[in-house]
Order: C-alpha cells, then structure tokens, then sequence
C-alpha cells in the first residue's frame, strides 16, 4: 500500500510562504507529478513528505498514519535526488546496499536485492565502480536502484532528469515509465517541465507560489484549464492570450478585440452571461487555429518559425502578437496578411483580474 | 626576438628564481647537517668548509648523553600525537556542528571561534597557565596536551571542508536509516579525508617543536620535550653547537617522517573520494 494524503499542509519560511494550504490526496500505485515554475514550493512539499523540512502546519498521512513527527528513516519512502547524492567513497555496490545495511538486513538478503535491483536497471557491470567514474545517465539509474532495494511504499523525485543532456532524458523519461509499470508504487514525482509532467503523470498537480493550482490527468489540465495561469503554463508554444470585450448580438456571444471577432457556441457561453461589455482575457492555442480566407482573426506576418513537421508563424493581431500552428506544405511570406479561423469548442476566457477561466 | 623565445626566455627566468629560491630556503639546514659532523672548533671556520675534512659522527653519541633525551624524544611524541589526535576529533566535530547544523548565532560563534586567530600565543599564555594551574595540571601531559587540543584554524579548515559536501548526502544517508553519528562517521569523515590529513599534519608539525607553552608548564625533566632539552643544552655547554646541530638533525627527522607519509595520504585521500571531478 502506499496512499498518501496531504491536509492543510503549509511550510513558511519566515517571510516566504513556500507552501500554503496544500490539499492532495495521491492513491496508491499512482504517479502523481508536481509541476510549475522554479520557486513555486515543489521541492520543499517533497521534502516535508520525506521528513527532511518540518511542517509549519497541517499533516502528512501515509496509509492513514500520520507522519508528521516520523523521522525519515522510519517512513518508508525513498527519495531520488536531483544532484543524485549518490556517496562518492563508495562503490556503486555499496551505495544500494548501504540503506538495507542501516537496516540490519541479513548479508545475503542484500545481495539478492542489489543484484536483482541492478538487473533491472542494466547496471550490472557497474556495482565495483566509483560514482565519480560514472557518466550522468549512470549516475541516475544507480540513484533509482538505491531506492529500489529498499523496496518503499513512496518513491519521492526532484527533477531527476534535469541534469542529463535533451537525448538522455527522453530515453529515461521511457524508461522510467517502464520501471514505474514493473513496480506499480505510488510515486510523486517533481519537474518544472510541462512536457515532463505531460507524459508521465497519471496526474498533475500544477502549484503556483505555494498553492495548488489545479489537479488533473494530463489532457483534461490541458483542455480545461482551471486558470489563466495553468492555460500559459502548459502547452509549448503557450497559449495566446489577447485582450477582448464581451458582445452579445441577436442571442449570441462574440469576444471582439482590434484584428478579431470570435463567435462563441451558445453552450459554452453560460460563464459569460451578465458580463456585456466586460473586458476579458482570450485565450486560443496555436495548434487550435486554422488559415482560411473567412477566418475570424486577421493578421500580419512577423516570423515565420518552420520547425520540421509544422511552422509557427507569429503574427501581429491589432498590434498584439499571436502563435499560430500551421502545416508545412503552407507558403507564406513576411509582412503577407493573413486570416485564421479558431476553433470554437477551444476558445478559453478568463477573468482579468483573478485569472480564473470563464470559458 | 620571436613571441616563442621571449615565452621560452620567460620560463628559464622563473625556472632560475625558482632554484634560487629553492637554494636560499636549503642552506640553513645544510648548514645544520654539515655543521653537526663537524667539530666545534670547525663551526665557526670562515669561509665555510660545507665537507669537513674528517666526518665526526660522534657529535651524535656524545650530545645524546648530555642530557634525558630519550625522555624528551618520547615527550614529544605523546605530546604530538595527543594534540595531533585531539584536534582531529574536536576541530571535525565542531567543524561539522559549525558547517551542517542550524543553530541561534552559528555564524556569531563561528567568528569567536576565528577571532581567536588573531590572538597571539603570548596573550593568552598567561590566562592559559593560571586555568591550566587551576585545574591542577601543571607539571603533567594534560596540562601539555589539552591547551592545544583543539585549535580554532583546525575549526576552520574541516568546516570549510565539510561545508563542501552537499547536504542531499546527508539528507540521503538520513532517509537510508543512518544515525546521526553514523552520518558523521560513515559520510562525513570519508569525503574530508584530504582536509584529515592536511590537519593532522599540521597539528604534529606545529607541536612536535612547540616550545613555548612546553617552557611554562613543564619544568619538571621527565615532562621537558625535547626542544626543551635542546634549550638547556645552551645552558650547559654554550660553545657546543655542533652537538646542538646534532640534535636539531634528529629533532627534525620525525617531523619531515610524518610530512612525507601523510603527504601521500593526501594525495589518495583527493583521488579516492571522487568529489573531486
Ligand atoms: N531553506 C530555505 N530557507 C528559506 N527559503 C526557502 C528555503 N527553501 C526554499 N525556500 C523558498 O521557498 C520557496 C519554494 O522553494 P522550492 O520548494 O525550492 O521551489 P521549487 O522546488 O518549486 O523550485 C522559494 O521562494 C524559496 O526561495
Ligand atoms: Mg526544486
């Protein structure tokens, strides 16, 4: 078992309030991840799961026992590192084995699990060697199998592919999943990178200066984000946001801004009902615009960004700058003027002020 | 003149300041060797006669028995030895305690503990010697050894060091289960074996010819150390220096002993531990 539940679980540091009144519960088998920006409280809400910063207020249950006053050794979760951590003076042997050591486990026992945990990590041929003689990519699986052998109820990460090249962290970005399958524990799991966050999580947990923001499967987060932040914040490039007002003519709803007109479908305007004349927040994806001659937004072209498979080109709409997805069969040429059609089940509002989506 | 041959002309210049460098800091104990096979009257021939004519290893024998220096020889020993292990146990302890743990006024403490750098010997050694008398301990090897037992550069260099070892070491070792001793044991001591070794050095070093505080608290013969015996040797034979010579060629072969062995300690200590990339 391994179900983790987190009740007003709040961290300041002096001034700063790095974690504020944070409520989530993390089902047993699942792979949670925590994402947003550097600085959001990420890492110091994994360090109070792990018992290694104290909890200012609020409480930290794992299997329905409260861990708040545990001592790390005693919780059963192992942590994955972001420098790796791994003990420079031992071999690689030595650093799995030297928690089930602290542990009294017997001789032998250890072995087998050492062995059978670097089998599963193809590092074999690496139990004699030296941390400081291992390439980042090794580093990383010794550091997981220094979790592994303990066999936790918790796997903690903070950013464990952050160090490794771009190439690197795709494959063990796979492989991880692969070994999360074969060890079906819960894990949670921290990153800055949405596209990290995207493809891994059974969730995510998007935070912002301390709160949680919205908690999600990846496309639904996506789809329907909760705020303009989590809209900006996933998705690259970023979605585009363009100030607008709120017209209501002949019983439907328009959002209108210098360079655009968008039309809304009657059932998705509900959460702008009463708002005639409000100014708002449009938000439309790049990938959820299409090029066509009756198009609602209309444009100059600025750049013209072809990336293999499509071109970005960024355009000046009324003088603000819009992304837009196209394929890369499309001739285009700088300063040419262009219209766009949006997708009218993809337009997204959002409030000014509080940020929160209305459409 | 090319670029290449100025760069070339350069590297000799240096490289003959270097040996003559090299050459000034060595006469003196070339001066001690030689003159310590020689006889006294010899000594004091001008120019200096660096080979004497006839090599008088006797000096050796003959200023041995001028006073207890067996005794003093193995003084010196245990005094450096015990202050040498003193200040690897509580510089590395205090330097742990300084680098790793939050405490109120850590960073006030760790001052104190620097600003006594800047107190000479000499103004303290009156204070010292009153507590030291205090205590008791006057005329014995605790009143030689625990003064300098722990000493505050010693705090400084293991908490520097230590100060360099990543806290996610150990926050790791805490989450593997080890104890708080254990971390300092089994993480700690094993990734600042260069700064060890560099103190441990330093301490025999320092406290192998220490004389001063050795003058003021042991006055009794089976304490003196044996700079003290090579001090009263003046006072017994004034005009015999090259039995002093003699002596001071022996008094320095345990101290140049220890500085090769752990010179190579170092070395390993750097290239086994791996932090060092
Ligand atoms: N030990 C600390 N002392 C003071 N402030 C801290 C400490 N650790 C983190 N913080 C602050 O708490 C906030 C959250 O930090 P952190 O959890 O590390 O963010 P993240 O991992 O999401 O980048 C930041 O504003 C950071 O400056
Ligand atoms: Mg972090």
């Amino acid at each position: 078992m391994g179900e983790v539940l987190l009740e007003d679980l709040t961290k300041d540091f002096g001034e700063v309030i790095a974690v504020k009144e944070v409520n989530l519960t993390i089902h047993d088998g699942e792979f949670v991840v925590l994402l947003g920006p550097s600085g959001c409280g990420k890492t110091t809400t994994l360090r109070m799961i792990a018992g290694l910063e104290e909890i200012t207020s609020g409480r930290i249950l794992l299997d329905e026992r409260v861990l708040n006053d545990v001592h790390p050794r005693d919780r059963d979760i192992a942590m994955v590192f972001q420098n790796y951590a791994l003990y420079p003076h031992m071999s690689v042997y030595k650093n799995m084995a030297f928690g089930l050591k602290m542990r009294k486990v017997a001789k032998d026992e250890i072995d087998r699990k050492v062995k059978s945990a670097a089998g599963i990590l193809g590092i074999e041929t690496l139990l004699g060697r030296y941390p400081g003689k291992l390439s980042g990519g090794q580093r990383q699986r010794v550091t997981l199998g220094r979790a592994i052998v303990r066999d936790p109820r918790v796997f903690l990460f903070d950013e464990p592919l952050s160090n490794l090249d771009a190439k690197l962290r795709v494959q063990t970005r796979v492989e991880l999943l692969k070994l999360h399958q074969h060890l079906a524990a819960t894990s949670i799991y921290v990153t800055h990178d949405q596209v990290e966050a995207m493809t891994m999580g059974d969730r995510i947990v998007v935070m912002h200066e301390g709160v949680i923001q919205q908690v999600g499967p990846p496309m639904e987060v996506y789809q329907n984000p909760a705020n303009q932040f989590v809209a900006g914040f996933i998705g690259s490039p970023a979605m585009n946001f363009l100030s607008a007002t709120v017209r209501f003519e002949a019983g439907r709803t328009f959002l209108e801004g210098a360079g655009f007109r968008i039309p809304l479908p009657t059932e998705r305007a509900g959460g702008l009902a009463g708002r005639e004349g409000d100014e708002i927040v449009f938000g439309i994806r790049p990938e959820d615009m299409r090029l066509g001659a009756e198009g609602e937004i209309e444009g100059a072209v600025e750049i013209i960004e072809p990336v293999g498979s499509d071109i970005f080109l960024d355009l000046s709409v009324g003088g603000a700058s819009l992304t837009a997805r196209v394929e890369s069969s499309v001739r285009m040429s700088q300063g040419e003027r262009v219209r766009l059609h949006a997708d009218p089940a993809r337009v997204h509002a959002f409030d000014p002020e509080t940020g929160v989506t209305l459409v | 003149m090319s670029r290449k041959t100025m760069l070339r002309l350069g590297g000799a210049l240096i490289s003959v300041l270097t040996v003559g460098g090299v050459v000034v800091m060595l006469l003196p104990y070339f001066w001690m060797v030689s003159s310590s096979i020689k006889t006294g009257i010899e000594v004091f021939d001008l120019p200096i006669k660096w080979i004497p004519d006839e090599i008088q290893w006797v000096n050796y024998p003959n200023a041995l028995t001028k006073g207890a220096f067996g005794v003093y020889f193995f003084n010196s020993f245990v005094v450096a030895f015990a202050v040498m292990a003193g200040n690897l146990v509580f510089c590395t302890l205090a330097g742990y305690g300084l680098a790793k743990f939050r405490f109120p006024h850590r960073e006030l403490c760790f001052r104190l503990i620097l600003s006594t750098l800047m107190l000479p010997l000499e103004i303290v050694l009156v204070p010292t010697f009153l507590v030291v008398r205090e205590l008791g301990l006057v005329n014995t090897y605790g009143g030689l050894i625990a003064p300098l037992a722990v000493d505050a550069f010693g705090v400084f260099l293991m908490r520097q060091s230590i100060r360099d070892i990543p806290d996610s070491l150990i926050e790791a070792a805490r989450m593997d289960g080890c104890s708080e001793f254990g971390i300092f044991w089994r993480i700690i001591l094993p990734n600042c074996k260069p700064a060890l070794g560099a103190l441990a050095l330093l301490a025999f070093r320092d406290n192998w010819d220490q004389f001063l505080w050795p003058f003021i608290v042991a006055t009794t013969d089976d304490l003196k150390t044996f700079p003290l015996g090579l001090a009263q040797m003046e006072g017994i034979d004034s005009a015999a220096y090259h039995e002093i010579m003699a002596l001071a060629v022996l008094g320095m072969i345990p101290a140049a002993f220890i500085f090769l062995f752990f010179q190579r300690a170092f070395v390993r200590g750097i290239t086994l531990t791996g932090l060092k990339e």
